[in-house]
């Protein structure tokens, strides 16, 4: 259990440092807004247009938030050497990693959670009746976009180009959960909302997956 | 320093290698350093020593060669809890307290009563009343203090430090090598990377030159050690 108490310790570290600073937070939040506004405005769209293209956009903004955010994940954790300490400290380096993802997925719901409301009034799409199911899509949907995320933040961190070397890697990983996603999110804002079992399914085998991969091979990818 | 909680072991270096790609940081590199022993490693940069400690603290793989504790086993669980490491870098969060710092690695240590060996750490380094500033308000040389505190959370029975004085003004230099003093004297095996003669490295009892990545010299005379250091002859 040591595993457990370690990744409460460092999640613990991740959401105070970053509840202190806001640096990602702010960016993100803002990028993201402009982002789904300034779609708006461009395509003014009809109910039945949103509906179609609006889980796309939301998705499309979502990963541009996620990229804004898995960059610094590691790369801060290099300033003051602080990734040796970490690994001088914990029985288990899969803590790290279980930490660092678990702060990139409460990071990214809270931003697509505050995005919602202005998401639903701008494209005129009713998004209350399915809020739960909708909050499981995006939490599905998060934890895919930052399993592989946080493991290629650490990759990209120790690479010479860093800042072009995650999304080249991350981007094409991804496309299957930006489908499943936009896909789940697309039936749940449908005029018959369902919770399209199948890609909520491919997300669920999508994150298992490459958690367990992380989880094999995580150790490596931390070393100098 | 605190009455030892920890039984004094040497550490060896059984032909160490370490090959990036084609180049070699490290070659065959024996040593072993006895308990109790404050090793000084000389030698230009480039030289292997950062690797070498690195090596020693398990952050960085040996292409080949073996490593232990003398008597010992020593994988790496064994080696979180002996070792204790200062880096060039301080290791330590801005964006927390000097006490939050301390805290974190000491939960992560699973040191018991964390609190109170925090507290106990913050006083011995002078920063008690400092405790609730965040790092990145402190001066080098205060977070300096954090760090070798960080290292001594877990009563390590080898010190490893990388160039420690780095940034430091005197009166830094002073109190490091004061509190490396106490570490020495509370029987704590030292390995240290240096540059040139100071106050901390009159604390060794041996000094090792490497060159290229080998061993060019070692020496446990006090006559011979300033040759070493000072590279008078490489």
């Amino acid at each position: 259990m040591a595993l457990l108490a370690d990744t409460r310790v460092l999640l613990g570290k991740e959401l105070r440092t970053e509840f202190r600073s806001r640096e990602l937070l702010t960016t993100t939040v803002v990028f993201i807004l402009v982002v789904v506004v300034l779609f708006s405005f461009t395509f003014d769209p009809s109910a039945g247009e949103s509906r179609r293209f609006g889980p796309g956009l939301l998705w499309l903004a979502f990963l541009f938030a996620a990229s804004l955010m898995l960059q610094p994940c590691f790369l801060r954790e290099q300033n003051n050497d602080t990734l040796s300490a970490l690994r001088l400290s914990v029985q288990d380096p899969f803590a790290i990693f279980l930490a660092k993802l678990s702060a990139n997925t409460v990071f990214l719901l809270l931003t697509e959670v505050l995005l919602l409301p202005v998401f639903a009034v701008l494209y005129n799409v009713h998004v209350l009746g399915v809020f739960p199911q909708l909050v499981l899509v995006l939490f599905l949907g998060s934890l895919g976009v930052a399993i592989p995320g946080t493991a290629f933040s650490a990759i990209s961190a120790q690479a010479r180009m860093r800042e072009l070397m995650l999304p080249l890697l991350l981007l094409p990983l991804l496309t299957p959960v930006l489908i499943a996603s936009t896909e789940a999110t697309a039936a749940l804002l449908d005029v018959r909302p369902e919770l399209r079992r199948d890609w909520v399914g491919f997300l669920a085998g999508f994150d298992v997956v490459f958690l367990t991969a992380l989880w094999l091979f995580g150790e490596y990818l931390l070393e100098e | 320093m605190t009455a030892p909680g920890f039984s004094p072991t040497g550490i060896r270096f059984e032909n160490i290698e370490k090959r990036y790609g084609g180049l070699y940081a490290l070659r065959r590199v024996s040593l072993e350093v006895a308990a109790g022993e404050c090793v000084a490693f000389a030698g230009r940069n480039g030289s292997g020593k950062t690797t070498l400690l690195r090596i020693a603290a398990r952050l960085v793989r040996a292409s080949a060669g073996a490593i232990g504790f003398l008597g010992q086993a020593g994988d790496r669980a064994d080696a979180l809890t002996r070792i204790g490491f200062v880096a060039h870098a301080t290791m330590v969060y801005d964006e927390l307290t000097a006490e939050e710092n301390l805290m974190l690695f000491a939960k992560l240590q699973g040191i018991a009563d964390a609190a109170a060996r925090v507290a106990e750490l913050l006083e011995e380094v002078g920063l008690l009343e400092r405790r609730s500033s965040l790092v990145r308000t402190f001066s080098r040389g205060m977070r300096q203090r954090v760090a070798i505190a960080r290292a001594l959370l877990n009563e390590p029975a080898v010190l490893l430090l990388d160039e420690p004085s780095t940034g430091l003004d005197p009166e830094g230099i002073t109190w490091l090598a004061n509190t490396l003093r106490q570490a020495r004297d509370a029987g704590r095996t030292i390995l240290m990377s240096l540059h040139g003669e100071s106050e901390i490295s009159a604390l060794a009892t041996r000094a090792v030159r490497l060159d290229a990545g080998s061993v060019a010299a070692d020496t446990r005379a006090r006559s011979d050690m300033h040759a070493i250091l000072t590279f008078a002859g490489a």
